[in-house]
């Protein structure tokens, strides 16, 4: 089955659990009486997710593939799949590590090792550019615009 | 008025005024290409700045120079990293990023620019001229109508629904509208469908969502797809045509013509605004576009940019009439200046054009000289800011990387949004390979809240939905906008069986 029609399928349970939780939405005692419930809308909203995904999944098969070649499915094992889920293991491991180890040794290790995942192994360019960048949206954010990021670990500062 | 214009350029036009201008400009343009920051967060940053300055013309001289550049700056994200900071921006990407990746960048920007500068140029002149005439029409809107604007601007996802893919765009766009319900809303009280997650509380925020729905799929896609990213390379490498040429010159015209005025007229109402003009911008102009135009919309077509680049400037000068003659901010941006006027000692209202003349026209002067001044700046930037896509691979898929990290983290300052915004961009990059638009979704969850909340609102004061036959104004917006989703999916069905048909007759001419 094609990817699109599994997507449908996702969409079709996830409208129907979204359908159920609207419709068992505990309502306090004034909202009963209000004409606009705040579950009305989501509940719409789950009925016609359905029928959208019941559309695609019974709709013949497209006529034929127009102007969508640079999303080519077939060519799927060429692809780069472990680089990708490295670069997304990156993000997770940068979210999970901001805050414990800082600001600025969790953005020169993200940059750094989000290139060395993509094969780059000049490390005399890749470190300084990933450090310079760090202390500069750190200073950039902080210093100038008064946002807080703690720079340091948590230990540190 | 001719005086008043008067009094307000010999205020504005000083030497401390235009450094201050220019300075403005600059800041603006450079913090605005952060994805995370966008106008209103930096005008808001900016305000102690410019209160310390003390002298309230120079105060909103500088503000208004870092407000144009704040929102050139985001569409310079939209276009080259398809990163869209801010809602009104989201629109420029649609055809300013495929752009780019025909190695039109610096075209891109320049048009962005031009569009942008003429569509604040006829806002401001509307504003001269009609401030205090539209405040009035204004006020007639009431919810009912803005319900009606949002299907309207809604609209603008039939331009993502191509042949046999009006479902997948309408399943998308229910997505979108699905998601903006999670968290607390305005009318109601207690959040909904947050699943136990106290970080959902607020909601999904636009930013996060806008970052792993279009930035994050072609960051993957370009490490997916060596092919995809060699692509990117070679364009970005040699960067062409930065000169609008004039055959393009005429084709955008009467785009910029018309989306300035629209846009205006959108951006008066109070809360519709630089997002709903953009989308209806973008939508409005597709469907005026004939034949290879029209297809050419989403795929790179300079008139889907300059559409929402105007419109959404023309927006923001006509965001300013309530601002200026109620007294009412229709933006968060207005509401932010709203506040540094009032530090200022300066209170917005009917009474200012005739208390305070001079403050109410170097206002208009000085949001019209930002506008200049961010042209003369930026046009000859533009090729070294397109340069950003000559940056080898790399390097530049980790920093687009880190930029929507850092895009989604300011905003919240919340470490689980990260994990949401790494989970939200695998799940778009999948939706994105079995082939379904991923543009609605961004629609109808901008677009969501502000359509339930009119919504609500209206049903509950007319006790039912009878409102959306027996308010003229409302029943004309609800059949424009429902005419706008369903025409485009029908003409192309009908022209595909008209082809269908055609090439029937001329087989069976052949067979006979």
């Amino acid at each position: 089955m094609a990817l699109d029609r599994w997507v449908a399928i996702i969409f079709l349970a996830i409208s129907l659990v979204y359908g159920f939780a609207a419709y068992n939405y505990p309502l306090l005692p004034f909202e009963r009486n209000m004409s606009f419930l705040p579950n009305t809308m989501p509940m719409s909203l789950s009925i016609l997710g359905v029928i959208a995904a019941l559309v695609i999944l019974f709709s013949p098969k497209k006529v034929a593939d127009e102007g969508l070649g640079d999303l080519d499915l077939a060519r799927v094992r060429e692809f780069n799949i472990l680089p990708t889920l490295g670069l997304v293991g990156a993000m997770v491991l940068y979210a999970l590590l901001l805050r414990p180890i800082g600001f600025l040794t969790a953005t020169a290790l993200f940059i750094a090792g989000s290139s060395i995942i993509l094969g780059e192994r000049k490390f005399h360019v890749l470190i300084p550019i990933a450090v310079a960048t760090a202390v500069s949206i750190w200073y950039l954010v902080q210093e100038t615009l008064g946002i807080f990021l703690r720079p340091w670990p948590g230990f540190l500062s | 008025m001719f005086e008043g214009l008067m009094l307000g350029l010999s205020t504005a036009l000083s030497i401390q005024n235009i450094i201050m201008v220019v300075a403005g400009c600059l800041i603006g343009t450079f913090i605005g290409m952060l994805p995370g920051l966008g106008p209103m967060s930096i005008i808001a940053i900016m305000i102690p700045v410019a209160i310390s300055i003390g002298d309230p013309a120079a105060a909103l001289i500088m503000l208004a120079g870092v407000y144009y550049g704040a929102i050139f700056g985001g569409s310079t994200s939209s276009i080259l990293i398809n990163a869209p900071g801010v809602a009104g921006t989201v629109a420029t990407s649609f055809d300013g990023y495929p752009m780019a990746r025909k190695g039109l960048a610096g075209k891109a920007l320049a048009i962005a620019a031009v569009s942008s500068f003429f569509g604040g140029t006829v806002g401001v002149v509307l504003l001269f001229g009609f401030a205090p005439a539209l405040a009035t029409v204004a006020l007639l809107f009431h919810s009912a109508e803005y319900f009606a604007l949002m299907v309207v601007g809604l609209s603008a996802i039939a331009a993502f629904a191509g042949t046999g893919k009006v479902a997948k765009a309408l399943l998308m766009t229910i997505a979108g509208l699905m998601m903006a319900t999670v968290g607390e809303s305005a009318l109601f009280n207690a959040p909904r469908f947050t699943m136990g997650v106290q970080d959902l509380q607020s909601g999904f925020s636009f930013v996060t969502l806008a970052m792993a729905i279009f930035a994050l799929p072609e960051a993957f896609h370009m490490v997916l797809d060596p092919k995809r990213s060699k692509i990117g390379d070679v364009a970005g490498g040699e960067i062409k045509g930065l000169m609008i040429t004039k055959d393009e010159a005429k084709k955008i015209a009467p785009v910029i013509g018309r989306q300035s005025i629209q846009g205006f007229l959108i951006g008066v109402m109070p809360g519709a605004g630089a997002t709903i003009a953009s989308f209806l911008g973008y939508a409005v102009e597709r469907n005026i576009a004939k034949g290879e135009d029209q297809d050419e919309f989403g795929k790179g077509s300079i008139k889907g940019l300059a559409a929402p680049e105007t419109a959404n400037n023309a927006a923001c000068t006509g965001s300013f009439v309530p601002l200026l003659t109620l007294g009412i901010p229709g933006s968060g941006t207005t509401a932010i200046l709203l506040g540094a006027l009032i530090a200022l000692n300066v209170a917005p209202g009917p009474r200012l054009m005739i208390d305070r003349p001079e403050i109410f026209w170097a206002v208009i002067v000085s949001m019209y000289i930002g506008n200049v001044v961010l042209l003369i700046l930026n046009l000859p930037l533009i090729p070294y800011i397109a340069k950003v896509l000559a940056v080898p691979r790399n390097y530049l898929i980790p920093f687009i990387l880190f930029f929507t990290l850092m895009g989604s983290y300011i905003g919240q300052n919340n470490a689980t949004e990260l994990l949401i915004l790494a989970g939200l961009g695998v799940v778009a990059t999948i939706i994105r390979f079995a082939d379904y638009p991923l543009a609605p979704l961004l629609i109808g969850f901008i677009l969501g809240g502000m359509l339930e909340d009119n919504f609500a609102r209206a049903v509950n004061i007319t006790d039912g939905v009878s409102f959306m036959w027996e308010r003229p104004g409302t029943l004309i917006l609800l059949i424009v906008g429902v005419g706008l989703i369903f025409l485009p999916a029908w003409r192309r069905r009908r022209a595909y069986a008209r082809e269908r048909a055609l090439a029937r007759q001329k087989g069976v001419a052949e067979g006979d």
